[in-house]
C-alpha cells in the first residue's frame, strides 16, 4: 500500500471502471503498486511515473459522475500515489471539474460570455438552452468566436463532450485562394484520411527532413526567421537549437494546443481540418531537437480537434509514420494527447507543464527556461500548432523562398482570427505586412452599423486600436511600435453601436476569474482592477484618483507578477481608457 | 566531506552601487543580507524552498524587463541590482497594499513596519458604497492544538511547503480553488482530525500572519490576555526521544503558551513533531 492517508469515502463501481479505463488507455495498470520506499526518499520526482495521469483520471471521474466525488478522489489518490489534498487542489483548479455533487441531471451546457459572444447576445442562447431544460454554465471564451455565441456541451454519465456547431458545414472564407500557404489543405483534404493528406503533399517535409538531418533542419528553421505565433514571438530556431544542444536526459516536444485567449480560434480550425500537418510538424521538431516524446496538450473544450488528432496519430502510427524509426527517418518519436480542463493560464508554457504533470496549473518562475527545464524538468521544445505548421514549407521550399512572403523582420504569413462586427468572421491567412484596413476589407468590412469604433488586437491580453489604425501594417515590428500587438492573431471588430464599457468590464472580469492566484500582484490586482471598473460603470464616470489607481495597479502587475497573465491583465483596459472608449457614461 | 574540501566559487555583483561578493548559487536576497540591505520577505523562510509567490522582495535587475524576485533568483557574475528605485518601491508598496486590502494583517507584525516604510494604504480601494471583496472565513477550531483563521491568510504557501516536501511529507493540505478564491485546504475541506494531519505544527511554526495559531495563543487573544512583552523564552532540549531537538518554550504567567524551535538549529531546522510541539502539559502536572 501507498504511504498516503485516505479518508473513509470509497469510489463507486462505475467510477472505478472509468478511472481504470482511462489509465489503461494511457498504458498504465491501475493496480496499486506495493511500496518499498516512503515518499520522502525523493519527493516530487519519484511520483512522476504515475502522477501525470491525474488529469485523465479526473476527467474520467467527472465524465462518469458529473462531479469528482470524495470517494473518486481517494481512489485516484491511491492508484496514482497522489495525496488526496493535492488531488483535490488540482481538481478545484479547473472550470470543467466540479467538486460538489451536481444539482442537475444530465449534461452541462457551457455558454461563452466573452467579448465576441457578449456582443452577439449570449444571453439569448443561454435562455434558449434553459428553456429546453439544459443546465447552463456561463464561462470564458470557448474558441468559437467566428460563430458566436458559442456553446460547448460537457457530457456526464459516460456521454461524450460535444460542440453542437461542429455539425454545421465548415466554411473557410478564403477557400480556393491560391496564395494560401498554411491553410491550403483546409476544406480541401479530408481530415480523417491519411491517404488524402498524402495526396495533398503530406509527409514530403518529414521525409525531406530525414534526408537533410537534424542540423540542416535547425539551420533552415533559424534562417527562415520563424518566430512563435502564440504572442511572445520567440525565434523558433533559437528554441529548437537550445533543446538540440541538451544531452543525457529524455527530451520532449510539446504542442501547446491550449488556445484560450479570448478571440482566438486559429489552432482549433487547423487541428480540426489539418490534423496530420500538426502531427507531421511535431515529428520534424522531434527529429531536429533529438526529442523522442511528443505531447499534445489540448484544451478540454475542443472535442472535435481532440478526436481528429487522436485519429491522425493512430493512422500515422499504423503506417510507421510515428513510432520507432518514424517514416524511415531513423528517429523514434511518438505522441500522446493530454486534455486540459478549462484554465486560461494553462496556455502559459510552464503552467502547461505543471498541469500535464498532474500539479496545479501555476506558472513556474523563469529562469530556468523550458529548453533546459521543461516538462518533467527535462529539455522541452514547446510550440503552438500555427508555429509548427510553418515548418513544413520551410523544409520543402527552403528558407529563402519562405522569406519571400512577409517582411524582413516578420517573414511568412500570419493566421488571423476575425470576429465581432465584421462582414465575414472566420480564419484568414495573409502575409505579414498586410494592413489592418486591407484585412478588414478582405473580411467583408465593418458590420453592424458599418461605423468602426475600435478593434481589439491580440485578445484580452492585447489592446484596442481605433479607426485611425487602419493603415497599420500587421507585422511584429509595426504593431510593437504602435504600442499594440498581434498576440495570438485576434482581430475583433466593434462598431459604434457597441457599449465598450461593458466589453472592458468583462475583460477585467476575465482576468479576475482566470488568475491562478499564485502571486499577489495578479491575484489581488485583477480583482481590484475589476472592482474599480464596475464602480466606474455604475457611477458613469471615472474620477482622476480612480484613474491613477488603475495605473498604479497596472504598473505593479506588469512589473511584479510571475507570468504573462499578470503582465497583460491591464493592457486592454488601459488602452481602452487611453482611446477614450469608455470615457462617457453608458446609458443607464 | 569536510568544510575544507569544498571549493566555493565566488561571484561578484553590484547592489545599489556597492560591490558584493557571495558564493556561487546564492540568491540575490542572500547577497542583500550579506551587503546589509534589509529586504522585506513574506513567503521566504530560511528553512523552506523559495516559492517566490508574494513578490514583496522584488528588485530591479539590469537587463530584465520585469522586476525579479530576490528570494529565488540566483546571482550571476556581473549582475547589477537596485533595491530602492521608484519601481521597486512601487511594486513592494502595491503588494503590501493589495494584501492589506484583502485579508486581516493585524497580527502580521513584521509587515507593519514595511507598510509604513513604503507608504502602503490598503484603505484606498473601493468606496463606502462599493466595498471591496475580502477573504472572510470563520475561524476553524477543530481540536485543542491549533486553529486556522484563513481570513488572515496571505497564501504564502509556507504551510503547504512545511507539511509537504520541505519538512513533514504528510501532504495534509494544499492550495485549492483558483485566483482570489484560492484557499489552503484539506481534501474537500474535511476537518484536520479527519485529514492526514499528524499535528506536527510545522505549518504553525512558519505562518507569518497568525492565520495558523496555537490554540493556547488563540484562547489568550480572545480574552485579551496575549502579552508577548511579558513572555520569556527558554531554550531547552526536548525530553521525548534521543534526537535532540532544541525547543524554545514561550512562557507567560508561569505557563507555557507555545513552543517553537530555532530555524537555524542543525537538528530541527525549526521543525518539530507533535510531542515536542504540543506535548508540554505534563510540565504543569496536567
Amino acid at each position: 500500500m501507498t504511504d498516503i492517508y485516505l479518508g473513509a469515502d470509497r469510489a463507486t463501481e462505475p467510477e472505478i471502471a472509468a478511472v481504470d479505463a482511462a489509465l489503461r488507455a494511457g498504458g498504465i495498470d491501475p493496480v496499486v503498486q506495493p511500496e518499498t520506499e516512503r515518499l520522502y526518499t525523493s519527493g516530487r520526482a519519484r511520483r512522476r511515473e504515475r502522477r501525470h495521469f491525474l488529469l485523465p483520471a479526473l476527467h474520467a471521474l467527472q465524465n462518469m459522475s458529473g462531479w469528482i466525488s470524495p470517494g473518486g478522489i481517494n481512489y485516484v489518490a491511491e492508484v496514482l500515489d497522489v495525496p488526496p489534498a493535492e488531488a483535490f487542489g488540482v481538481a478545484t483548479f479547473y472550470d470543467l471539474f466540479r467538486t460538489e455533487a451536481p444539482s442537475h441531471e444530465g449534461d452541462t451546457f457551457y455558454v461563452c460570455v466573452d467579448a465576441a459572444c457578449q456582443i452577439a447576445g449570449y444571453d439569448d442562447l443561454a435562455e434558449s438552452v434553459r428553456a429546453s431544460g439544459g443546465h447552463v454554465h456561463l464561462g470564458p471564451c470557448l474558441g468559437q468566436c467566428e460563430r458566436a455565441p458559442a456553446l460547448f456541451v460537457q457530457g456526464s454519465g459516460g456521454r461524450r463532450d460535444y460542440v453542437p456547431a461542429d455539425e454545421d458545414p465548415f466554411v473557410l472564407p478564403q477557400a480556393g485562394d491560391p496564395s494560401l500557404r498554411l491553410l491550403r489543405r483546409i476544406g480541401t483534404a479530408d481530415p480523417d484520411s491519411l491517404e488524402s493528406y498524402l495526396a495533398h503533399g503530406g509527409y514530403v517535409a518529414l521525409r525531406r527532413a530525414g534526408e537533410m538531418g537534424a542540423e540542416a533542419v535547425l539551420e533552415a528553421v533559424a534562417d527562415s526567421g520563424l518566430s512563435g505565433r502564440g504572442g511572445a514571438a520567440f525565434p523558433t530556431g533559437v528554441k529548437w537549437r537550445a533543446v538540440a544542444a541538451e544531452g543525457g536526459r529524455p527530451k520532449h516536444v510539446v504542442a501547446n494546443c491550449d488556445e484560450s485567449e479570448p478571440g482566438t480560434f486559429k489552432d482549433r480550425i487547423v487541428m480540426e481540418h489539418d490534423p496530420f500537418a500538426v502531427i507531421e510538424a511535431m515529428t520534424i521538431a522531434g527529429l531536429a531537437t533529438g526529442a523522442a516524446n511528443g505531447w499534445i496538450y489540448i484544451r478540454g473544450e475542443y472535442p472535435q480537434a481532440t478526436a481528429r488528432l487522436q485519429g491522425a496519430i493512430e493512422a500515422a502510427r499504423a503506417e510507421g509514420l510515428l513510432g520507432p524509426n518514424s517514416a524511415g527517418t531513423g528517429h523514434d518519436f511518438d505522441i500522446a494527447i493530454w486534455r486540459g480542463a478549462g484554465a486560461y493560464i494553462c496556455g502559459e508554457e510552464t503552467a502547461l507543464f505543471n498541469s500535464l504533470e498532474g500539479f496545479r496549473g501555476e506558472p513556474r518562475n523563469k529562469p530556468p527556461f523550458p529548453t533546459t527545464h521543461g516538462l518533467f524538468g527535462e529539455p522541452t521544445a514547446i510550440n503552438n500548432p500555427e508555429t509548427l505548421l510553418n515548418v513544413g514549407d520551410i523544409i520543402i521550399e527552403g528558407p529563402d523562398a519562405y522569406r519571400q512572403r512577409g517582411t524582413e523582420r516578420s517573414p511568412g504569413t500570419k493566421l488571423l482570427c476575425l470576429s465581432g462586427k465584421v462582414g465575414r468572421p472566420g480564419l484568414y491567412e495573409v502575409p505579414f505586412g498586410t494592413t489592418l484596413g486591407t484585412l478588414l476589407d478582405l473580411a467583408g468590412g465593418v458590420a453592424g452599423n458599418g461605423e468602426l469604433q475600435a478593434v481589439l488586437m491580440g485578445g484580452a491580453a492585447g489592446s484596442f486600436v481605433g479607426p485611425d489604425s487602419l493603415g497599420l501594417p500587421l507585422t511584429l515590428e509595426d504593431t510593437r511600435a504602435a504600442g499594440t500587438t498581434l498576440g495570438s492573431g485576434v482581430v475583433m471588430v466593434f462598431d459604434t453601436s457597441v457599449d465598450m464599457t461593458a466589453v472592458v468590464v468583462r475583460i477585467a472580469e476575465f482576468f479576475r476569474d482566470e488568475s491562478c492566484g499564485q502571486c499577489v500582484p495578479c491575484r489581488v490586482g485583477a480583482v481590484r482592477q475589476h472592482e474599480t471598473l464596475v464602480q466606474m460603470q455604475k457611477r458613469g464616470s471615472l474620477s482622476a484618483d480612480r484613474r491613477a489607481l488603475i495605473d498604479d495597479m497596472a504598473e505593479a502587475m506588469v512589473d511584479a507578477s510571475i507570468c504573462g497573465l499578470g503582465h497583460t491583465a491591464a493592457s486592454a483596459v488601459r488602452s481602452a481608457l487611453n482611446l477614450g472608449l469608455i470615457q462617457e457614461a453608458p446609458a443607464a | 566531506m569536510t568544510a575544507a574540501t569544498i571549493t566555493e566559487t565566488a561571484v561578484s555583483l553590484r547592489i545599489d552601487g556597492r560591490s558584493v561578493e557571495v558564493a556561487e548559487g546564492s540568491t540575490i536576497h542572500a547577497a542583500c543580507v550579506e551587503a546589509g540591505i534589509d529586504t522585506p520577505t513574506l513567503c521566504w523562510a530560511e528553512n523552506l524552498t523559495p516559492v517566490n509567490v508574494c513578490r514583496v522582495c522584488v528588485v530591479e535587475m539590469e537587463g530584465s524587463r520585469a522586476l525579479v524576485p530576490s528570494c529565488s533568483r540566483p546571482v550571476s557574475d556581473g549582475m547589477v541590482i537596485e533595491t530602492d528605485t521608484p519601481r521597486v518601491r512601487h511594486s513592494r508598496k502595491m503588494v503590501l497594499e493589495f494584501l492589506g486590502s484583502g485579508v486581516d494583517l493585524s497580527q502580521a507584525d513584521d509587515l507593519h513596519r514595511w507598510m509604513e516604510a513604503y507608504g502602503a494604504d490598503p484603505d484606498r480601494y473601493g468606496a463606502d458604497d462599493h466595498p471591496v471583496e475580502r477573504v472572510e472565513e470563520p475561524v476553524k477550531v477543530q481540536d485543542e492544538l491549533y486553529i486556522r483563521d484563513y481570513s488572515k491568510c496571505v497564501l504564502c504557501y509556507k504551510c503547504v511547503e512545511a507539511c509537504g516536501d520541505d519538512a513533514q511529507h504528510t501532504f495534509a493540505i494544499a492550495v485549492a480553488g483558483r485566483g482570489f478564491d484560492a484557499r489552503i485546504s484539506t481534501e474537500f475541506d474535511v476537518t484536520l482530525p479527519d485529514s492526514a494531519c499528524v499535528y506536527c505544527g510545522n505549518c504553525v511554526g512558519v505562518c507569518p500572519t497568525g492565520a495558523l495559531q496555537f490554540k493556547t495563543e488563540y484562547d489568550l487573544r480572545q480574552v485579551g490576555e496575549w502579552r508577548p512583552d511579558d513572555q520569556s523564552v527558554t531554550r531547552t532540549v526536548c525530553s521525548y526521544c534521543g534526537v535532540g531537538c532544541n525547543l524554545d518554550l514561550h512562557v507567560q504567567d508561569e505557563r507555557i503558551v507555545k513552543v517553537t524551535s530555532p530555524s537555524d538549529h542543525s537538528v530541527t531546522s525549526g521543525h518539530l513533531c507533535i510531542k515536542g510541539r504540543f506535548g508540554w502539559q505534563y510540565v504543569h502536572g496536567e
